[in-house]
């Protein structure tokens, strides 16, 4: 049933992402300042929402795992799989933001990279999140698992501290496309576009993150059994 | 301050004080790093005001980590550590004692090193002078809180000694730009660091409040 579940969801967001390339390629409308170029938006913003969403579940499953690990210690091992689930498809996204905004910048303003508030911001945190990575790499057993939710912690609150402090550094980042000042906002037909590529790169996070959560489940639960065989051999 | 911090910190002042192992090798490596930026750069002029915050910061940086390494591989040995787990007064009181001691040697470091790196970048300070006594005291306390936190944390790892500066330094980004802001104003005296010195007083409090809390944690990890 689960995997049915698995099967048809992934069949239903290999549609959607075609149809998100249609109408991103296709439908949508050049954009009158930049051309062409700016057609990367519709990887860029939906890839660098996805990316902070699941840092965010990674810093939950992060709290979850340190305030059940005592009490509930199968309750925090589900906690430990999604703040690592999180943390990989995470960086996955965060690169592809990486990657896609220096493409960008190079022909809208005539240069890879700047040391701007949003660009450091998500830099910083991509840094952050594979140095976790790395913990969770150099580090074994259940001592890692609470490391690991102790540098999750620590990692997100230095996020707010290296946005504000860039924000006084310099900032060259276009302002906020929605809810900005006056002559923000997009065309209602790029909109549409928009918001279908969102929901697509969602869905296609969303599977993944999950196909990572049972494979780290079933990860824990090869650990366990070797533990307890190598526990029974002894006896 | 109660006893358990008072005894944690003369005994590590009294380690280093019988071995200056810690000093003796950030010295150098600072001073290596100071040369290293020279040469890199070649400083002259206003360019050497521009940049010798920033090498100072860094070299700081480097320096440190060379001692933080050393500040819980020393209590491996003979089984310290799982002693100390054992004393029933908090962590967070070795802790801070360890802040404390490594705090301390970084500054020291620092004030033996500021005439060499005056002569090496022929610096005057163009901005007010005693705020760098500010800066440089909260730059370094953020560096070593964070950092004697993050060893004990490694510590418990595979290549322990390469994995503090990985996880270390992205989470020290934001203190060692406002450092380097700061001692940048100061020394070009073109902008007010006032915000920069705020900035870093924040980071300092948000980071050893959690480190405070979560402490134990990390040093009780099983």
């Amino acid at each position: 049933m689960k995997k049915l579940a698995i099967g048809l969801f992934a069949a239903v967001t290999v549609g959607l992402m075609f149809w998100g390339y249609y109408q991103a390629m296709y439908v949508a409308p050049n954009d009158a300042m930049q051309g062409e170029i700016f057609r990367i938006i519709y990887y860029h913003v939906p890839s660098a929402a996805v990316a902070f969403a699941f840092f965010a579940v990674s810093l939950t499953g992060s709290i979850g795992y340190l305030a059940a690990r005592h009490n509930h210690p199968e309750r925090a091992q589900r906690f430990d799989a999604w703040a690592v689930a999180g943390a990989e498809v995470g960086v996955v996204f965060c690169t592809v933001v990486l990657t896609t905004g220096p493409l960008w910048g190079r022909r809208a303003w005539g240069i890879w990279w700047t040391w701007d508030a949003r660009l450091t911001t998500t830099l910083v945190l991509w840094l952050i999140y594979v140095s976790y990575l790395l913990l969770r790499r150099f580090a074994a057993g259940p001592q890692m698992q609470t490391l690991a939710a102790v540098l999750g912690i620590f990692g997100a609150l230095d996020v707010p501290i290296v946005y504000m402090s860039n924000r006084w550094w310099r900032t060259q980042h276009p302002a906020p496309v929605f809810g900005g000042g006056p002559g923000s906002g997009m065309a209602p037909s790029m909109v549409t576009v928009l918001l279908w590529n969102m929901l697509a790169w969602f869905c296609w996070g969303v599977l993944i993150l999950v196909l990572r959560y049972n494979v780290e489940r079933k990860r824990q639960a090869n650990a366990a059994e070797e533990a307890r065989e190598a526990l029974e051999s002894q006896v | 301050m109660s006893r358990a911090l008072w005894t944690h910190l003369v005994k590590d002042l009294r380690i280093e004080w019988r071995s200056l192992d810690a000093l003796i090798s950030m010295l150098f490596f600072s001073g290596l790093v100071v040369v290293l930026f020279s040469i890199a750069f070649d400083p002259r002029g206003s360019f050497s005001q521009q940049i010798a915050g920033g090498v100072l910061c860094v070299a700081t940086m480097f320096a440190s980590v060379s001692a933080l390494n050393q500040a819980w591989a020393r209590e491996i040995r003979h089984q310290v550590m799982d002693a100390q787990r054992m004393v029933p007064s908090p962590g967070a009181e070795l802790f801070l004692a360890k802040v404390l001691a490594n705090f301390l040697f970084v500054t020291i470091v620092q004030i033996l090193l500021a005439p060499f790196f005056f002569i090496f970048y022929n610096l005057h300070i163009a901005g007010q002078a005693w705020l760098l006594a500010l800066v440089l005291p909260l730059g370094t306390w953020a560096l070593v809180s964070n950092g004697v936190f993050f060893a004990a944390l490694s510590i418990r790892s595979r290549n322990r000694e390469l994995l503090l500066s990985l996880i270390l330094f992205p989470i020290f980004i934001p203190a060692l730009l406002a450092m380097v802001q700061a001692s940048r104003a100061i020394f070009t005296g073109d902008s007010d660091p006032t915000l920069w010195i705020k900035m870093l007083l924040g980071y300092d409090i948000i980071f050893t409040t959690a480190s405070l809390l979560l402490f134990d944690v990390v040093f009780h990890a099983e």
